[in-house]
């Protein structure tokens, strides 16, 4: 058996994990508990935990808009998540910033980013801090095949290469930015040729694929981590839901959701492969699902429980000064 | 009492309009008026190389809805994410016959295409010794309400004001958003079109046919004597809503809405101080370097002899725009906030009101 029990089920767990807190995220947000906007990432969980299960807090990681799942896989607090979703004062950013600004810097989290493109030139900041400072940690920023066509990430895949920064950058290809397809607004037919282009090594992989996903994630964090630069791998997948909760998605076609969450679910496939193999029993799995469900619940009742910012004293607190 | 002319009628047809409508109005009747005339943006159309529907949003806010139908995918152009090239096509088009309205969804988005706007567009005519124009639109929707975060909710007008080289057009009601929208895209120079997020709803009368309001004409959504009251976009809603409470108990405010920011109306604001001798100012932006502490600047150096009473500003505080709804409610000005100033500056000076 090429993975060991523990490090299965805890893959399983955190997609599992990641799934219905975004699952529970929509029912939210329709029950009115959730302000703002809100983006979720149910049907990418494979590429977030490829991404993050070999990371320790002290590695990295730059998030996007759409970042529950890579909050959840780098170890953040579902339970923090949940209130600072709901705007709640013992949220993780005490409700300053919600859902597209979760950040929980002692897991190595540094920042969920509403703006497109905002997180690799800063994860190269990251990525410098370590190789200058010796410490072997590595840096990976999330991208979409909407930002990948973002200047600054331009910019920061070829500074990356310039100063053999370790960065990986992990590309999730889900076709779509907003209602564009990626095969419009990604010039190149391949993205991954145009990462190659950028001279460093550039891979695709199935996303939907945890296992293919996780050994090229593997390879590339080593290669950085042992001083080798930055790498990109591209994982194509499927968002099984709008752009924002509650987009119409006009420009999907007619079943193409339904067919996606019957026929390219990564949880699924995850599942079937390990009990094919023979690796992980359908029970084990079920019992972790049960698990699950009671964490999430919990999670909202608590948040729904928490306090509410006091604008007396959390309006202006965290500013360095005021007028 | 001062007395301007407001809203010049138009003849003809009016019909009920929303902000979005009047909006989309201006811009389908100058597209088709002048081939020159182009959109472009992230999702104006929407549905780009997707197997769905086509115009699938017609921008997020469905501002531009129904353009791309009407003149096509060249005309009405879906782009990459990529702002500094948006920004970058939409000035060197204009230097080069077109006349082009780039959008930028959330204006908080102009940080990633600042130098396209502020070091090359804005800086062309006068650059260049007045060889070169650039007749473009910069649109984007601003301000807070919407729980939308620190990254989408910022009200960044001072920060263009700022810039010398553009015009920067804020309209509060439908139909100053028509006329404002049709001189933008016939004026000859860059212009920061910023559209406030809640108020894409807000309907009044508009006529039909196309009218320009020229810039640096201030209106008047209520006369008065007894205190001045300056707002821009939504602010214009809670200056209102202060004017009528007073105007109940005998009190009559002066609201101006400048429309738009640069170039400002300074003699309309002038006037009306040298009647009422008292000035309050609301601003959603930031305190410092805004536009609130502009006017009451320039208030204080060309109108000192006319002032009865100190000048208050009501602006947001010196934070980016929190998250949760009670912080962003506590950090947004408002009616209330407004009316104690007011009352104080009534209350303020010599004689008191
Ligand atoms: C600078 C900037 N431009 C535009 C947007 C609006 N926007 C938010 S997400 C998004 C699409 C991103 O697509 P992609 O990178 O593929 O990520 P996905 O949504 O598919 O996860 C856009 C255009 C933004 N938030 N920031
Ligand atoms: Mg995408």
């Amino acid at each position: 058996m090429p993975y060991s029990t523990e490090f299965l089920l805890s893959v399983y767990r955190t997609m599992k994990t990641i799934r219905e807190f975004e699952e529970r995220c929509v029912k939210e947000f329709e029950g009115g508990n959730v302000p703002g906007f809100t983006h979720v990432s149910n049907g990418q969980e494979a590429i977030a935990v490829a991404a993050c299960i070999d990371l320790s807090d002290k590695d990295i990681i730059g998030s996007t808009h759409r970042g529950h799942g890579h909050c959840i896989a780098k170890g953040c607090d579902v339970g923090g998540m949940m209130k600072e979703i709901m705007g709640r004062s013992t949220g993780l950013c005490k409700g300053k910033g919600g859902s597209m600004h979760i950040a929980d810097i002692d897991k190595g989290m540094l920042g969920a980013n509403a703006i497109v493109g905002g997180g690799p030139p800063l994860v190269n900041g990251a990525a410098l801090a370590a190789k200058t400072l010796g410490t072997k940690n590595v840096a990976l920023s999330f991208n979409g095949d909407g930002s990948a066509n973002q200047g600054t990430v331009f910019e920061a895949m070829n500074m990356a290469v310039v100063l053999k920064l370790p960065h990986i950058f992990v590309y999730e290809n889900n076709g779509y930015a907003e209602g564009t397809a990626a095969n419009y607004g990604v010039g190149s037919n391949s993205l991954t040729d145009r990462n190659a282009g950028f001279g460093m090594p550039a891979e695709c992989v199935d996303g939907l694929d945890f296992f293919a996903t996780y050994e090229a994630l593997k390879i590339a964090t080593e290669r950085a981590r042992n001083g080798g630069g930055p790498t990109a791998i591209e994982a194509m997948c499927v968002r099984f839901d709008g752009h924002f909760i509650g987009d119409p998605q006009l420009y999907r076609a007619k079943d193409e959701v339904k067919n996606a969450r019957k026929n390219q679910d990564c949880i699924k496939i995850f599942r079937e492969r390990v009990i094919s193999e023979g690796w992980l029993k359908a029970a084990a799995m079920n019992a972790i699902d049960k698990e699950i469900m009671a964490e999430i619940e919990t999670a909202v009742v608590d948040a729904l429980a928490a306090p509410h910012p006091d604008p007396a004293t959390d309006l202006m607190s965290d500013v360095y000064c005021s007028y | 009492m001062t007395n301007h002319a407001n809203n010049p009628t138009v003849g003809g047809k009016t019909s009920m309009k929303t902000i979005r409508e009047a909006i989309n109005d201006a811009l389908r009747e100058e597209m088709r008026r002048d081939p020159t005339v182009i959109v472009l943006g992230e999702e104006v159309s929407g549905g780009a190389g997707c197997e769905g529907e086509d115009d699938a949003y017609g921008g997020v806010f469905g501002v531009t809805k129904g353009l791309m139908p009407e003149f096509g995918r060249e005309r009405v152009i879906d782009t990459p994410i990529s702002e500094a090239a948006i920004i970058g096509a939409a000035a060197g088009a204009a230097n080069n016959g077109l006349r082009p309205v780039a959008e930028l969804m959330f204006f908080d988005f102009i940080g990633v295409s600042f130098d396209q706007i502020f070091n090359q567009a804005a800086k062309f005519r006068y650059m260049f010794g007045g060889k070169s124009k650039t007749p473009m639109v910069i649109r984007g929707t601003v301000g807070g309400g919407w729980r939308a975060g620190a990254q989408h909710s910022s009200m960044l007008h001072s920060i263009v004001t700022h810039v010398a080289g553009l015009k920067v057009v804020m309209p509060a009601n439908a139909y100053d958003a028509k006329g404002l929208m049709v001189q933008a895209i016939r004026d000859d120079d860059p212009v920061i079109f910023l559209e406030h997020k809640v108020m894409y709803d807000n309907a009044c009368e508009v006529p039909d046919e196309q009218y320009c309001i020229p810039f640096g004409e201030a209106s008047f959504p209520r006369q008065g004597s007894d205190v001045t009251i300056v707002a821009i976009s939504n602010m214009v809603t809670h200056a209102i809503t202060v004017a009528d409470i007073l105007a109940k108990e005998g009190i009559s405010c002066d609201v101006i809405d400048p429309r738009t920011v640069s170039p400002l109306d300074h003699e309309a604001i002038l006037e009306s101080v040298e009647v009422t001798g008292r000035l309050v100012i609301i601003d959603e932006g930031n305190p410092r370097c805004g536009l609130a502490s502009d006017i009451a600047g320039i208030v204080a150096e060309h109108g000192f002899y006319s002032l009865k009473a100190p000048i208050r500003t009501v602006t947001a505080p010196h934070t980016p725009v929190p998250f949760a709804p009670e912080l962003e409610d506590a950090y947004l000005p408002n009616a209330d906030k407004l009316m104690i100033a007011v009352r104080e500056v009534l209350a303020a000076g010599p004689s008191g009101a």
